[in-house]
């Protein structure tokens, strides 16, 4: 089991260096760099103007030099302009030459300056990434229970009416992407001018205009009822369908099997055998499919923090890569990568944990 | 002219007929689950002493009866306001309903053609065939159909241009007409109202569902042949191949999809010249792919291989390379020689400048915007269709007759295209159809994000961004490209799950 660990982490790591390395090659393509000295200097700068800019800053170095010092396995580059003075990448504004760091890097807890933002990165992404991770939560918490409740009725007599009503509705949850989803609950739920709410008003059965909130900008500082469930309604649909068919796949799979069997003609209760033989073992496999999907989530919170105006972590990085804000871009995709990673890790351990079969052997 | 009203002239017959079908369904919903709590199950058959079976209705069975009932009622209403609708002269009796119905009277045709034939031809269709039996499988055929044929007949089908702007309808509500029509020639409505630019939503979800299906199968396509070209010799032969592919695709399987697309589809990125090189790599695997599949069968017959297997890759390759490079090597030759002779005169130069500016003959002409769109979707999608491939040969190349194929000495490119890959097909058809729903959702999401794709398109994803701004106040532009994407998807996925259920009979 230790070793099992070991080798998943060394392959873990090579696959973090890898694709944190193409983001850095993606993101410092001549054509991103040229774009970044115009909006950094000025608009208006020629070709000559622009490389020696870039010089200046230490972009015109090999790319996996620079690869290095933003890692932090290579010293920062210093440079020595014309009136004397030392720059560097360590350096920062108003800081002694002599008392910076020669190694300022990712490694170092140097996440780089955000130009959007105007402040370090990593005063930025902290708070975002709580938001983000109250929505994630709050969405796996309903979404979760919902998919293993759907998937298990639904698999644990295949075939019947039960079934085919859920599987049909699950079907129909991984058809709908969030961006329809989200849509829909909005005029249905949140819209001013059609849905239920200027009904409902007009009842005098709710109090404001609108019955939801459509944007969620006031959960960022106080989650409500109110103003979070579309969003997290949002997430939770598309990811459960995904779960319950997962579930009942499973669930279907153990029902048919010798043990269940056996159970049922010793005469144990439908009840007994669902709850106390069949379970467990069918909720190994949508254990690994629920890791995985928190990966999958994160496309999901990308759109609904758009389409709700939340201020998160996907919302920062749409803004950072529509405004070519690189090294907000690469620190969001460090996070995106490490939960991927990370949660692939937590999935492989879990499900040979879960498995006695896997564990003994 | 006035407004027009939902129904039209049906409405006041057919609404209350439908309210109150959906009133009997939703009591009928409650009272069965009520049942099934109590725990009241359907009535068992009776065996008669004569051996006859015969059958007394419980109450559960009257509340089931009364809900599959219901549902035709609706159905058999819906019918009538697109009949009413095809039927009757005047807009305002059409209503939006009806003349909605109406303007989709080619669709209509085209699906009960293709679904008379099927039902009457379905013994000796095969698998295809196999799906009309199963009802779940015709709803989801019928969905797909219903927008394949709405691509197909899009301009007969939108009552305007998809960018026509008529500035007074701005985000007017479904059915307003349009101002002096009839002296401009227009359609007289905007059935389905105007979005935030006075564009009409109908013309523009008609016109997107041809956006939307020319991009998705094709995408889908090319992902399974890149997935397939290295899926199978990765499963069959296995080793260090084998571990340097699986570690790619782990690779682009753990790079978060959103994050691909921000990375890659930006106007940075195609001036720096990535899809074209990504395009080289990805494309080329297709071209492989079908050399391979004719030369293994073929090997012993020479005049197949010359007359068939050569001619074929060798225009694939040219549509590669004119697609790919925007290089025709015939022109290349031909002006290269031509400048040769001439060397030193004008003609020589002109001939340069000429290739420098020529379009190749054979090639899609394919812009780098929508290139890096294709190419990214085909990218996230192979290495999942990979993974497949490579579990399925893992699993099939253990059977008998790949080692009867061993046995014989044929080749392993022979036995993998020749003898698995004909035996995972079903799997792969099935997961056919999901991916291409998945690529529409994809697609949907890059347009939503404004990636990549023309602001005027009318694809379906960019609709729903554009509509979205608005969206509390004005509801009807984006409702419309929501509901066909979420209809197309849907129809997809349930007719991959009617396939899966047909080919696990036999």
């Amino acid at each position: 089991m230790g070793l099992f660990i070991l080798r998943r982490l060394g392959v873990m790591l090579l696959t973090a260096l890898c694709l944190t390395f193409v983001v850095f090659f993606l993101t410092n393509l001549g054509p991103n760099l040229e774009k970044l000295a115009k909006t950094q200097g000025n608009s208006r700068m020629s070709d000559a103007e622009v490389s020696q800019w870039l010089e200046n800053r230490g972009y015109t170095r090999p790319l996996l030099v620079r690869y290095g010092e933003w890692l932090g396995v290579a010293p920062g580059w210093t440079r020595v302009d014309a009136d004397g003075d030392i720059t560097g990448r360590c350096i920062d504004f108003g800081m002694d030459p002599a008392e910076a760091p020669t190694f300022c890097g990712v490694l170092q807890g140097d996440f780089g300056f955000s130009t959007v933002s105007d402040n370090e990165v990593s005063n930025v992404i902290g708070g975002r990434l709580v938001l983000t991770g109250w929505l994630m939560m709050i969405s796996f918490a309903v979404m979760v229970p919902a998919a293993l409740i759907v998937g298990i009725l639904a698999g644990m007599k295949e075939g019947s009416r039960l079934d085919r009503t859920l599987s049909t509705f699950s079907i129909a949850s991984t058809a709908t992407p969030e961006y329809v989803s989200g849509v829909i609950f909005i005029i249905l739920f949140a819209s001013s001018t059609a849905g239920l709410s200027p009904w409902l008003a007009a009842n005098g059965w709710i109090d404001g205009r609108t019955w939801f909130l459509g944007s969620s900008r006031s959960a960022m500082e106080d989650i409500t009822f109110w103003n979070f469930t579309l969003p997290v309604m949002t997430i939770a649909l598309y990811g459960m369908g995904y779960i319950a068919r997962m579930t009942r796949a499973s669930m279907a799979e153990v029902m048919t099997a010798q043990y269940i069997r056996t159970a049922r003609l010793k005469g144990v209760s439908f009840r007994n055998i669902v709850l106390k033989h069949a379970l467990r073992n069918a909720l190994i496999a949508p254990f690994t499919v629920i890791m995985l999907q928190i990966p999958w989530l994160l496309t999901g919170v990308v759109i609904v923090e758009t389409l709700f105006n939340y201020n998160g972590f996907g919302w920062t990085l749409v803004q950072a890569a529509s405004n070519n804000d690189i090294e907000m871009l690469l620190s969001c995709s460090i996070v995106a990568v490490f939960v991927v990673l990370l949660t692939q890790l937590i999935s492989d351990i879990g499900y040979v944990y879960l498995n006695p079969r896997i564990r003994i052997s | 002219m006035e407004q027009l009203t939902w129904s039209g002239s049906l409405g006041p017959y057919l609404n209350p007929v439908m309210l109150g079908a959906v009133v009997v369904f939703a009591t009928a919903v409650v009272l069965n689950i009520g049942m099934s709590l109590v725990g009241m199950r359907q009535a068992d058959p009776i065996v008669n002493p004569d051996h006859t079976i015969s059958y007394r209705m419980g109450p559960v069975d009257f509340a089931l009866a009364a809900m599959k009932y219901a549902v035709f009622v609706v159905l058999a209403a819906a019918v009538l306001f697109i009949i009413g609708g095809i039927v009757q002269p005047s807009f305002e009796a059409k209503g939006i309903i009806g003349g909605v119905g109406a303007q989709f009277l080619p669709v209509w045709i085209a699906l009960i053609a293709t679904f008379v034939l099927s039902i009457r031809f379905k013994r000796r269709l095969g698998l295809y065939g196999k799906l009309f039996d199963n009802l779940v499988g015709m709803i989801g055929f019928g969905l797909v159909m219903f927008w394949i044929f709405t691509a197909i007949f899009a301009p007969m089908i939108a009552t305007h241009g998809a960018i026509d702007v008529i500035s007074s309808l701005r985000n007017d509500i479904p059915g307003t007409p349009v101002p002096d029509a009839a002296a401009d020639g227009l359609f007289p409505y905007y059935l389905l109202g105007g979005d935030a630019l006075g564009r009409d939503v109908f013309s523009r979800m008609v016109m997107g569902a041809r956006e939307v299906l020319t991009i998705a199968p094709f995408a889908t396509l090319f992902a399974f042949m890149v997935g397939i070209t290295l899926g199978l010799p990765a499963g069959y032969m296995g080793g260090r191949f084998d571990t340097l592919i699986t570690f790619i695709a782990n690779l682009v399987l753990a790079f978060p999809v959103i994050l691909l697309f921000y990375l890659l589809v930006t106007p940075e990125i195609v001036e720096a010249g990535v899809p074209v090189y990504m395009a080289a790599v990805l494309f080329i695997l297709p071209v492989i792919f079908v050399w391979v599949l004719l030369y293994s069968r073929y090997r012993s017959q020479p005049s197949v291989i010359k007359w068939v297997a050569v001619p074929v890759t060798g225009l694939l390759l040219l549509i590669y390379l004119g697609t790919v490079f925007r290089f025709d090597p015939f022109v290349w030759l031909a002006t290269s020689f031509i400048g040769y002779l001439n060397q030193g005169n004008p003609v020589s130069e002109w001939m340069s400048t000429t290739r420098e500016a020529y379009e190749p003959l054979i090639g899609i002409p394919i812009d780098g915007n929508l290139l890096i769109v294709f190419v990214s979707v085909v990218f996230v999608n192979s290495p999942t269709v990979f993974r497949i491939v490579r579990g399925l040969v893992l699993d099939i190349k253990t059977r008998d007759y790949v080692a009867a194929a061993q046995t014989r000495g044929e080749g392993p490119w022979y036995i993998m295209l020749w003898e698995i890959l004909p035996n995972a097909r079903g799997p792969l058809i099935v997961d056919f159809c999901l991916r291409i729903g998945y690529t529409t959702i994809l697609l949907g999401t890059l347009g939503f994000f404004g990636l990549g794709v023309d602001p005027e398109s009318p694809n379906w994803g960019s609709t729903i961004n554009e509509g979205r701004r608005l969206l509390t106040v004005y509801a009807h532009p984006p409702l419309p490209p929501a509901l066909a994407l979420m209809s197309l998807v849907l129809g997809l996925n349930l007719l991959a799950d009617g396939l899966r259920e047909e080919s696990l009979k036999d």
